[in-house]
């Protein structure tokens, strides 16, 4: 960890609640970018994690912007700043729903145009700012306030809609692993184009946790291959070191699912439907990573 | 230089000389044009722009904030859908008090599909805190223009503007343009709380109801001062160019004891209709409105007055005919005209005002 700077980005004093993960990341990911940076934020927890006109919890500046815009907003500050020959880091820093739902035409538009940015989605799988509403990355069987039996479809997979666009660079991330997400952001940063970075961001009141569980959780999701770190340069494959044991051997499904509250009405075949995609999505990792497919 | 233009390419010529630092658009009939040609001025080297060709217009207003957000200056263009797709940018443009210039090319709005002339796209973005100018001939759109990227950046307004021309009657029709050597009409963009990360801020963060409620009256407060800075800009450039235009272009209002109150292009052949109606014998005149927002100060005391919508409010009347009843108490003749492209001539008009039934609403070929 001793290569992390010790400046920090982001305040102690934030409205994020206990454990959240979210700000631990983007805590991480302010330290890569360092203060060149300027983050463009649409509606999130983020948004309210900022705190009220006229604080800000935050040392770079930050651009909040309407709900579906975050991508389209970036391309316009990124050409900005390339026409005044300012090198400065465009990062949007946007939830699972403004990524996956309501935001994916401008984030599609963003990465077919080219747009030297960075996109980072912290993934905590529902619309958390407005109280848990299942989102398209919300997991099969979990339970939402508008799911409250258990969501019946799968979660939308995010990377191979992004990895279709062919990035330059993408990564996944998880906030229990911050020295990984710094690297990674640090990496994503040095290279010119369109950049994505997938963080699953465990959340206590969300996934029904208790808050000084946040690491453990995410560190659980790895561990199940439920979330499989890995990054893709230029098309080519490399899973990260935390996931390279669950590659090998994943730990049983269920000790991510007991570990939360909100997977309580999964039933044993949604269990094992969700184990059987572990074991599929793991198969098709292997297989790109050694350049069979 | 003199020449022959269409109005959509009047506008490409005036944002070619403005030269702003990014121009995002998406297209859309009859806006098409204007952005071609940006297009082609970008390609050729003949203006420094970054040109985002985006996938949709919420997308092409929200990169234009992005970028004005930084501090240079940016337009795009739309028409329509296009326009109603951006409703909810338009609010954070102006809310953002960014001074984004945008064309918006009149065109109806489907169902059905229709892609001619209507300002029912425009005045359905009245409450978004834009300024709204509409011009009547190509040589208007080109200075229109050209003046908006003043009036915009200016430090007392911040607060963006749209210059819209009626589709097709204007967008693609021929007529003669005159362009100017603009020299420094347009002073640099100095937005005064540009992004910079030297000094972090938080942009558009929550806000409590007390700050919400003085940003409101602050956008107010600019659209008021508004119009001396419009006032100034319009005298400057009739200074510089020798062209005059004011909050509404009077044509033979001296005496004037009917006139004919109307917007765009049916403005030009209400003039047309003024002078063949004098003939007759009647007192005619034509006020054609140039500016939407902030709305003009108009004196029509002691005239009968019909207005010639070319939109509508369903349920309540005319959009131009309420806000001279709301602003001036005028009672007057309210003729629906014109809508999808309906064609209404000088000759329809003159009758308009021969028939006139003060206090009353009349669909043009429609209602009777």
């Amino acid at each position: 960890m001793s290569e992390i700077p010790k400046e920090e980005y982001l305040t102690t004093c934030t409205a994020a609640c206990a454990g959240c993960s979210s700000s631990l990341s983007l805590r991480y990911v302010l330290k890569a970018a360092g203060p060149d940076t300027v983050l463009v934020v649409p509606a999130c927890c983020t948004s309210v994690i900022q705190g009220m006109y006229p604080n800000t919890s935050f040392n770079v500046p930050v651009y909040n912007i309407a709900f579906a815009a975050a991508a389209a907003c970036a391309s316009g500050m990124s050409k900005a700043f390339r026409s005044a020959g300012k090198k400065t880091n465009v990062i949007v820093y946007a939830g699972d729903g403004g990524t996956v739902d309501i935001g994916i035409q401008a984030l599609s538009g963003a990465f077919e145009r080219g747009t030297d940015f960075l996109y980072i989605c912290y993934d905590n799988e529902a619309y958390g700012n407005t109280g848990m509403q299942r989102s398209g990355a919300t997991p099969l069987g979990a339970v939402t306030t508008t799911t409250p039996a258990g969501k019946t479809e799968t979660k939308k997979d995010l990377d191979r809609i992004v990895a279709a666009h062919n990035p330059p660079y993408m990564a996944t991330a998880c906030s229990a692993y911050p020295l990984d997400l710094y690297k990674k952001v640090k990496k994503a940063l040095s290279i010119e184009g369109p950049k994505f970075i997938h963080i699953l961001a465990p959340c206590p009141p969300g996934w029904r946790y208790n808050s000084d569980k946040t690491i453990e959780v995410g560190k659980l999701a790895v561990k199940t291959g439920s979330w499989v770190l890995y990054e893709r340069e230029y098309g080519k494959l490399t899973v990260s070191g935390p996931s390279r044991t669950a590659l090998k051997k994943p730990h049983p499904i269920e000790e991510y699912i007991r570990a939360q509250g909100r997977f309580k009405k999964a039933t044993p075949e949604i269990i094992a439907e969700l184990q059987q995609s572990i074991e599929k999505n793991l198969a098709r990792i292997k297989k790109e990573e050694e350049g069979i497919c | 230089m003199l020449m022959i233009s269409t109005g959509n390419k009047a506008i490409a010529a005036a944002v070619r000389q403005a030269a702003p630092s990014v121009v995002a658009a998406y297209p859309i009939t009859p806006q098409t044009e204007i952005i071609e040609q940006i297009a082609a001025y970008v390609a050729a080297g003949e203006v420094e722009t970054e040109y985002i060709p985006v996938e949709s217009e919420h997308s092409a207003m929200a990169a234009c904030i992005g970028a004005s957000a930084t501090g240079v200056r940016t337009f795009t263009a739309t028409s329509s859908h296009g326009l109603l797709y951006m409703h909810e940018m338009l609010h954070w443009a102006a809310g953002a008090r960014l001074p984004i210039v945008m064309a918006n090319v009149n065109r109806a709005v489907g169902p059905g599909w229709n892609t001619w002339a209507e300002h029912t796209d425009a005045f359905s973005q009245r409450d978004t805190g834009w300024l709204q100018v509409f011009v009547g001939t190509v040589q208007e759109a080109y200075d229109a223009t050209l003046m908006a990227f003043r009036i915009a950046e200016d430090e007392r307004v911040l607060l963006p503007v749209m210059v819209n021309l009626d589709g097709f009657t204007l967008s693609h029709i021929m007529q003669s343009l005159e362009t100017v050597d603009l020299g420094d009409f347009i002073p640099p963009n100095r937005l005064p709380y540009a992004i910079d990360v030297e000094n972090p801020m938080g942009y558009g963060p929550m806000t409590g109801p007390d700050d919400y409620f003085r940003f409101r009256w602050d956008i107010e407060r600019s659209m008021r001062d508004a119009h001396e800075v419009i006032r100034e800009t319009e005298e400057e450039f009739a200074r510089r160019f020798g062209r005059k235009y004011g909050p509404a272009e009077e044509y033979r209002c001296e005496d004037a004891e009917v006139v004919v109150v109307s917007m765009g292009t049916l403005g030009k052949e209400a003039e047309v209709a003024v002078d063949i109606l004098r003939k007759e014998g009647i007192k005619a005149g034509s006020m054609r409105l140039r500016w939407f927002r902030p709305f003009p100060d108009i004196d029509l005391r002691g005239r009968e007055v019909v207005v010639i919508d070319r939109d509508y409010s369903f349920g309540f009347g005319g959009v131009v005919a309420a806000s001279l009843k709301a602003k001036t108490g005028t009672e007057c003749y309210n003729v629906i005209a014109g809508l999808g492209g309906q064609e209404v001539t000088y000759d329809d008009i003159a009758e308009f005002v021969r028939t006139r039934r003060i206090g009353e609403e009349m669909w043009f070929g429609v209602s009777e």
